[in-house]
C-alpha cells in the first residue's frame, strides 16, 4: 500500500486492473487505492508477472503493506496457488479518545534541562492521585520528587475528563479532502519553521510572446501563462537545488528529479497538487497538455500513486480570483512552496520614466531549515529573469 | 549433640571443617592445589589434612594452573568428585580456557553425556597490601559465564556449609573465597552443615535502603547499615550468595519494599557484577524506584600497595554511608 500524502496511513484498495498471470510492466496502472483524497490509481515499478494479489478489494490496510507478488522475468512461479489471501481490514486511522483520568502535565521545568526530576515511583503516585507535580519540593537527590514528597501532597481535584471524541468516518468525499488537507497543513504550521519572500516580475514581454503564438494553435492546443510560471520555477530549481526535495529525518534530502506539484482546485470544494514528473524537460506543449491532463483527472479523482506522492515542490497560482499575491503552507515533507497573484497592469518605473507593465506577483515560501532566505530571494529572481526570455523556456 | 550449641571457630577452619566432611562423606573427594598439603595451603586452609586422608586424596601439584586445573576437570568427568584449589583470582586466569571452554561448556558440547562436577575455590579481594597481581576481585568475570555456578561465602554457615552443596552439583562451581575472612572469628552451630546454593540472604532487614553485596564487602556493608541506623535511616542488606546466578527475586522483592538501591561490588565499576545487578532492578522495578541506583566499587586502577592508596581504592564503610544518605536523600 503506497503513501500517497504525508499524512496517509492507511488505504482501501477497491478495485485490481489486473489478474493474476496477467503480464504487468513498469507504468502500469495495476489497481485503485481510495484514500482521503479520493481514488488513486496505483502505478507498477516492476516488470513481470502478477503472480497472486494478496489483498482483496474492499480491505483496507496499513501503508507498507504488500499489495500482491510480481514475479521477475525467469523467476519460478510460487509454490502457493495464485489464491488471494484476505487481510483483516484495520481500524481507520482516527485519533484514539483519551483516557477518561486525567494525568496532570508537568510544567514548570526545573531542572537544567527544563524537565521535572521525578522518581519512576513519584510520577505514578501522582498520576494516580492527580497530584501536579509542578507544583512540590523534590527532597530526593539533586532535589527530586521523591514518593513521600507526592504522598505528603494535598491531591488537586481532577479536571472534569474531557474525552476527545473520535472522529467519525467522514460523511462525503469532500470532507475526507477537508480532514486531509487539516492534517497536512496543521503538521506544516507545527514543524516548518517558514519565511516568505516577495518578488514583482513583469511578464508583459512573456504574455505578449505567448499571445502572438496561440494565434498559430489549435484552440484545444492554446497554452495557458500558468504552463509559462511552472516551467520557469523548474528551470530555475536546476540552480537552486536545495528548494526542490524533502526535509526528512532531520536532513534536506534533495529531489531525484523535478517533479513540480500544481495546486488544483476541485470541484467540490478542496485542493489536490498532483506532480508533472521532470517538469524541468519538457516543452511548454508537453506540460500544457500534461497539465489539462492531470487537471481533468483529479475532479475526476483518478490520479496515480506517483503523481499524489512524488511532487518536490509546490507552484500554485490564484491568478484566476484576481488576488495579487499569495503566501503559501508548503506541503510537507517538501520545502518550499512558489505561488504567483494575478497578472495586472501596474505602474512601472524604468529609467526615469514611468510606464506601465503587466506585472505578477511571485512570492516563495519556504523552509528555514533547509535554506536561508538569501539564497531564496536568487532563486525567485532567477524565476523573473527567465520569465524575460519566454522562448527560451 | 546438642540443638542450640555453638562453638567458637574461624571462616579458615570452617572451610577445612567442610573440606573434610566432603572427604570423610564419599571418597571420590579429593583436594589438590598449589602447597595444599605439605605446607598446609597457602591461606592454611588445608592444615592437617594431609596426615589424616594421605597423599592420595590431599595433592600438591606442579605450578600451573591451566594443567592441575585440567585435571581436575578431567577427573570430575571420569566419576571423581574433585576439589581443585588455586591460589587465587589472579592465577585462576592462567586455566580460563580450562574453565571456560572446557567445564562450562562440556555438558553442552556432548550433548548432555558428559558432566563435569568439579569445584574449584580460589580467593580473591584486596585489603591485605599484596599488590595488584594478587588482590583483584575477578568474580564477575567467572559470574558472567553459562555453565558454571559462582559462589562467594561471607559467612561462618556458608563457609561451612556451601562446599558439599557444590559437590553434589553435577556442574561446575566456583567457590571465592574473601582473603580477609579467613581469620574471621564468631560462632557456629555444632551442628552446621550443607547450605542451600541458589538464593540470597538477607543479613540485616530494612525498610528506607536495599544495600546489595556478597563476600567480603558484607562486613563493610553491615558496618554501613549501623552507623545510618544511627541517622535513623534503616537499610536492609542482602548478601547475594550466589553471584551465578542471581537470585533476582530477592533483589527485586527487596527494592520494590526500600524502593532504593546501593549495590557494593569490590569488583570494578565497568561491565560488572554491580552494572548487571543495577540493569536488573531497572528491567524489574523501574516504576517502584524512588531514586536512581547507586554502587560502590572498587576505584578503576589496578589495587595500589601502599595501605593509604588500597584503603582509598576498596569500597569502604563511610562511602557506602555515603551513598545511602545521598540516594534516600531529604530527611529519610
Amino acid at each position: 500500500m503506497p503513501q500517497l500524502g504525508a499524512d496517509m496511513a492507511a488505504g482501501k484498495l477497491t478495485e485490481w486492473l489486473k489478474k493474476p498471470g496477467e503480464r504487468v510492466k513498469r507504468g502500469d496502472i495495476v489497481a485503485v487505492v481510495e484514500t482521503d483524497k479520493g481514488a488513486i490509481e496505483v502505478e507498477i515499478f516492476e516488470n513481470g508477472t502478477l503472480d497472486r494479489v494478496l489483498v482483496e478489494p474492499g480491505a483496507k490496510v496499513p501503508v507498507g503493506t504488500v499489495l500482491a507478488m510480481v514475479r521477475g522475468d525467469g523467476e519460478a512461479p510460487s509454490a502457493a496457488p495464485p489464491m488471494p489471501r484476505p487481510m483483516p481490514a484495520v481500524a481507520p486511522s482516527v485519533p484514539k479518545p483519551r483516557p477518561a483520568v486525567a494525568v496532570p502535565e508537568r510544567r514548570a521545568p526545573a531542572g537544567p534541562t527544563g524537565r521535572l526530576r521525578v522518581s519512576p515511583a513519584a510520577a505514578r503516585l501522582a498520576a494516580e492521585r492527580g497530584v501536579d507535580l509542578a507544583g512540590l519540593r523534590g527532597t530526593g537527590p539533586d532535589g527530586a520528587i521523591r514518593i513521600a514528597d507526592v504522598a505528603a501532597a494535598p491531591a488537586e481535584v481532577a479536571p472534569a475528563a474531557e474525552p476527545v471524541a473520535a472522529l467519525p468516518e467522514p460523511a462525503t468525499p469532500a470532507e475526507a479532502i477537508r480532514r486531509a488537507i487539516a492534517a497536512a497543513m496543521s503538521r506544516s504550521n507545527r514543524e516548518i519553521p517558514h519565511y516568505y519572500l516577495s518578488h514583482a516580475i513583469d511578464v508583459s514581454r512573456a504574455l505578449d510572446w505567448l499571445a502572438r503564438g496561440n494565434e498559430q494553435r489549435p484552440v484545444a492546443g492554446r497554452l495557458l501563462y500558468g504552463v509559462l510560471l511552472v516551467k520557469a520555477v523548474a528551470l530555475a530549481l536546476r540552480d537552486y537545488p536545495e528548494f526542490n526535495g524533502f526535509w526528512r529525518d532531520g536532513r534536506f534530502a534533495p529531489g531525484a528529479g523535478i517533479h513540480v506539484g500544481t495546486a488544483i482546485a476541485l470541484r467540490g470544494g478542496g485542493l489536490i497538487a498532483p506532480a508533472v514528473h521532470d517538469a524541468d524537460a519538457m516543452t511548454l506543449d508537453a506540460l500544457m497538455a500534461s497539465l489539462r491532463d492531470l487537471v481533468a483527472r483529479a475532479r475526476a479523482m483518478r490520479l496515480r500513486s506517483s503523481e499524489l506522492a512524488d511532487s518536490t515542490i509546490t507552484v500554485t497560482s490564484l491568478g484566476d480570483q484576481g488576488v495579487d499575491a499569495v503566501f503559501g503552507v508548503i506541503y510537507p515533507p517538501q520545502v518550499a512552496l512558489v505561488g504567483f497573484g494575478t497578472p495586472a497592469e501596474r505602474p512601472w518605473a524604468d529609467q526615469g520614466t514611468v510606464t506601465t507593465r503587466r506585472v505578477i506577483q511571485a512570492s516563495l515560501a519556504a523552509d528555514h531549515r533547509a535554506s536561508d532566505g538569501h539564497r531564496g530571494a536568487l532563486f525567485l529572481a532567477r524565476v523573473g529573469q527567465l520569465l524575460q526570455e519566454p522562448e527560451k523556456l | 549433640m546438642n540443638a542450640g550449641a555453638t562453638v567458637r571457630t574461624t571462616y579458615r577452619e570452617a572451610m577445612r571443617e567442610a573440606i573434610r566432611d566432603a572427604m570423610t562423606r564419599d571418597p571420590r573427594v579429593f583436594l589438590m592445589g598449589e602447597d595444599v598439603g605439605h605446607y598446609g595451603g597457602c591461606f592454611a586452609v588445608s592444615m592437617g589434612l594431609l596426615k589424616e586422608f594421605g597423599p592420595d586424596r590431599i595433592r600438591d601439584t606442579p605450578l600451573s594452573e591451566a594443567a592441575f586445573v585440567g585435571a581436575g576437570i578431567g577427573a570430575a568427568m571420569g566419576g571423581m568428585r574433585p576439589i581443585v584449589e588455586v591460589m587465587t583470582v589472579n592465577f585462576s586466569l592462567l586455566a580460563l580456557d580450562q574453565i571456560v571452554n572446557n567445564a562450562a561448556t562440556l555438558r553442552h558440547m556432548s550433548g548432555g553425556q558428559l558432566s563435569v562436577p568439579v569445584v574449584i575455590r580460589m580467593t580473591t579481594g584486596g585489603g591485605k597490601q599484596v599488590a595488584a597481581q594478587h588482590s583483584h576481585s575477578l568474580e564477575g568475570w567467572y559470574a558472567h559465564i553459562p555453565g558454571i555456578k559462582v559462589l562467594a561465602p561471607a559467612t561462618l554457615e556458608d563457609a561451612r556449609g556451601m562446599l558439599w552443596t557444590a559437590i553434589e552439583d553435577p556442574d561446575p562451581v566456583i567457590i571465592f573465597e574473601h582473603t580477609l575472612l579467613y581469620n574471621m572469628e564468631g560462632d557456629l552451630a555444632a551442628d552446621a552443615g550443607p547450605v542451600a546454593i541458589d538464593r540470597a540472604a538477607i543479613r540485616r532487614p530494612g525498610r528506607d535502603v536495599s544495600l546489595i553485596t556478597y563476600g567480603g564487602s558484607l562486613y563493610k556493608t553491615l558496618d554501613a547499615a549501623t552507623a545510618l541506623a544511627a541517622d535513623g535511616i534503616e537499610a536492609e542488606v542482602i548478601d547475594l550468595r550466589t553471584l551465578r546466578p542471581l537470585d533476582e527475586a530477592t533483589i527485586l522483592e527487596s527494592v520494590t519494599r526500600t524502593r532504593r538501591a546501593v549495590i557494593v561490588d569490590e569488583g570494578w565499576r565497568s561491565v560488572g557484577l554491580s552494572a548487571e545487578i543495577s540493569a536488573r532492578i531497572m528491567e524489574g522495578a523501574f516504576y517502584e524506584l524512588d531514586a536512581p541506583v547507586a554502587r560502590v566499587c572498587t576505584v578503576e586502577v589496578p589495587l595500589p600497595y601502599p595501605k593509604h592508596l588500597e584503603d582509598a581504592a576498596l569500597p569502604q564503610t563511610d562511602g557506602i554511608v555515603r551513598a545511602a544518605r545521598h540516594v534516600v536523600g531529604g530527611n529519610g
